[in-house]
């Protein structure tokens, strides 16, 4: 039990709640060290194996760090990372959604129907695309919390149904092609922030960032709670800046920061805002954490449920008319083949829990990266699709072995 | 133990957020008259008498399959009643559900806990009944407020941001009941809370439940274990298949009482008598009745009635 040396000695009020509290930096070092040998590993794992990933493939190919190439990897991280968002909010609530790409197919296939084909206004087109994704998860939310199906065959019924209407929509044309000059498909390929703008960006997100510390750390200390340091802010705050600059500077190198990316980025935050500071966030991972615990403490377990299953399908869309715009097309094979389960992979590997209620929105971000820079790496080595896809596999349950590993581990020492 | 409740009672002072009523100390609370449960042909609860008065524990014991559970259900509003009333302040009362139960100012804390074990102690202390700013949680407060009741409780967690599957059995049991306290109920339920807990653990829990006793709820404690009746209970409730089996002043009786009077060998003739004539409706002279007879010792609830 790591807790029992803190617990003995009977302390005044005041001074019990400093008893975890990190003061200084060397504190705040020494508790990080606590915590991952005590299994609670957070991103670690995952930034590790990305430094990895990315060191064997520069030594193997120059080329994979290149400026350029790590813009293609932005931008091809952008339509199944907002996909693979949905799959970590799915997760996190122990559910599974094995449809995504199916769905984010059929959300393709509408948007190139209705607008290339029915000449909709393209606002309208996407909006029947994304809201069709909507009803998808409406009705999975339906089917699970009604007759309590698993979530798991709901699902795979929506494979094969939703890959099914996407062909039936699509009809005998097979392929759509969406025209070059509507702003979706500039959007997704040749919108790219100028470099004063992604500075400008970078700039401000750390600066908010900042802000967002310091008004929690005054807020907190002037309720009396231990805050963080004001030289902690700043460093964290400093590194982010500094990581944010270098890493625009290094894009900008090449053609910039895709306007698709930054569009992901802002889902994957916004997503972590709903997720940690509001009461449907809390009520997710409590829901995550135990079903009966939720219901009991007066949460609406099925309109949770609903909700996630309805976010989950609605971000799968999302996710394929952002592919279908990159492609500037939407075909029979859109959403098929490796999107489903570099998604769902991506998710895992990034460290949300399979066990569901544990886990964060920047999983995707992580996870998406490690799947995108395996297939550029080996696709730059001339290698076949074939040895991908087994690497690919080999690199996810490794993360799993990473998850399962340190969850028996905090089991052991007593973290949840 | 006394002198240092005492000097917990000191602390609460001005930072507490539920104090004590003192205008409305020591009236029944909760009551519950003549009260019947039945599940298809078993008879779970025979007309039962039951009462919990402010700022007092009452000890609701009795063998397995007593009706315990039931009667704890009943009043939590897991399930309905098919006989009998179910009084609050005086004024007869529905519990439909638990939702009505919470409302109504009665808290139960069940074996189980209902925590989830991968939030932290302030999430699950606030679950479902979080404070917000605008559309956001608001942690600064809900993290004051928990500090505040832990403090009140004098409860001993390391810290509040941990997740609570990282606390030890009596710590769970702790914030599990000061969750209960969150809605600032006046009767909280708490069944076996000492069950699967250790020397040390059980004596933290049963220094909390004497601190709810000052603090001015009534607590009900369904508990197997007679030490821990002996040690904070001021009354105990005997049940026995389905039926009272008894009244008692902890003041004034043996554990060698109690545990007759829960195996049957001492088998309340009251009671018997009592519970084979129809039942009469209740009345306030009844609630009067039923409060003189708090003080004495050995008498069933009934063993007044004309």
């Amino acid at each position: 039990m790591t807790t029992g040396k803190e617990l003995a000695p009977p302390l005044a009020p005041e001074s019990q709640e400093r008893l975890f509290s990190a003061e200084g930096m060397r504190a705040a070092a020494v508790s990080l060290l606590a915590r991952i040998r005590g299994g609670d590993l957070g991103s670690l794992p995952v930034i590790v194996g990305l430094v990895v990933i990315w060191a064997v493939f520069q030594a193997l190919n120059p080329v994979f760090l290149s400026s350029t190439n790590l813009v293609n990897l932005t931008m091809q991280s952008a339509a199944i990372g907002t996909i693979a968002l949905g799959i970590v909010v799915v997760l996190l609530v122990g559910e599974i959604d094995l449809s995504v790409g199916s769905v984010s197919g059929l959300a393709s296939a509408i948007l190139a129907v209705t607008f290339v084909q029915l000449q909709w206004n393209i606002v309208l087109a996407l909006v029947a695309a994304i809201a069709a994704g909507a009803l998808v998860g409406l009705l999975y939310g339906f089917l699970y919390t009604r007759f309590g199906l698993p979530s798991f065959v709901i699902t795979l019924a929506g494979l094969l149904g939703f890959l099914g209407l996407q062909l039936w929509i699509l009809g005998d044309t097979g392929s759509i092609g969406l025209p070059f000059d509507s702003w979706i498909v500039e959007f997704a390929q040749q919108w790219y922030l100028p470099a004063w703008a992604s500075y400008i960006v970078a700039g401000l997100t750390a600066a908010a960032y900042a802000w967002i510390l310091l008004r929690r750390a005054r807020q907190r200390s002037a309720a009396n709670l231990v805050s963080q340091s004001y030289l902690g802010i700043g460093i964290r705050s400093g590194f982010l800046m500094a990581f944010l600059m270098v890493a625009a500077w290094y894009l900008n190198l090449s053609r910039g920061v895709g306007v698709m990316f930054l569009f992901f980025l802002a889902l994957v935050v916004v997503v972590n805002f709903a997720l940690t500071r509001t009461r449907w966030g809390r009520a997710v991972y409590a829901v995550g954490g135990s079903v009966d615990a939720s219901r009991r403490a007066g949460i609406r377990v099925d309109r949770i449920y609903i909700s996630v299953f309805m976010l989950c399908s609605t971000l799968a869309a999302v996710g394929g008319v952002l592919a279908a715009a990159r492609l500037a097309s939407a075909n029979q094979s859109s959403g098929t083949g490796d999107v489903n389960l570099n998604a769902i992979a991506a998710a895992v590997i990034g460290g949300a829990s399979l066990f569901g209620g544990r886990g964060t929105a920047f999983a995707a971000l992580l996870g998406i990266f490690v799947i995108q820079s395996i297939s550029s790496g080996l696709t730059l080595l001339n290698l076949d699709s074939s040895v991908i896809f087994m690497i690919t596999g080999i690199v996810l349950v490794l993360a799993v072995t990473v998850d399962s590993l340190s969850r028996r581990k905090r089991a052991a020492a007593g973290r949840a | 133990m006394t002198a240092a409740a005492g000097a917990n009672g000191e602390n609460m002072t001005s930072m507490s957020m539920t104090q004590p009523r003192p205008g409305r100390s020591r009236d029944p609370v909760l009551t519950v008259h003549a009260i019947g449960k039945r599940f298809g042909a078993v008879r779970a609860l025979t007309d039962v008498d039951f009462w919990v008065n402010e700022g007092e524990v009452v000890a609701l014991i009795g063998d397995n399959g007593a009706g315990k559970s039931t009667l704890v259900k009943l009043l939590s509003g897991v399930y309905s009643p098919d006989s009998g009333v179910i009084e609050y302040d005086g004024e007869p009362v529905e519990i439909g559900s638990p939702a009505d139960a919470q409302e109504l100012g009665i808290a139960t804390v069940f074996q189980d806990l209902a925590l989830c074990d991968n939030l932290d102690v302030v999430a699950n202390l606030w679950l479902g009944r979080e404070l917000r700013t605008g559309r956001t949680l608001d942690e600064v407060e809900m993290e004051q407020q928990t500090w505040t009741l832990l403090r009140e409780l004098s409860a001993k967690i390391p810290s509040v941001r941990i997740p609570v599957a990282s606390l030890s059995g009596g710590q769970r049991q702790t914030v599990a009941i000061a969750r209960s306290l969150i809605g600032d109920p006046r009767i909280v339920i708490l069944d076996e809370p000492t069950a699967a807990l250790g020397v040390a653990q059980t004596a933290e829990v049963l220094g909390l439940i004497e601190r709810l006793r000052e603090r001015g709820h009534g607590v009900v404690l369904v508990s197997h274990s007679m030490a821990d009746v002996m040690a904070v209970a001021d009354r105990a409730v005997v049940l026995r298949l389905g039926r009272n089996n008894g009244v008692y002043n902890i003041a004034d009786v043996t554990s060698e009482t109690l545990i007759a009077a829960i195996t049957g060998a001492v088998d309340n003739a009251v009671a018997r008598r009592a519970s084979d004539r129809p039942t009469p409706e209740p009345s306030d002279a009844k609630i009067i009745r039923m409060r003189d007879l708090n003080s004495r010792r050995g008498r069933d609830l009934r063993g007044g009635t004309p």
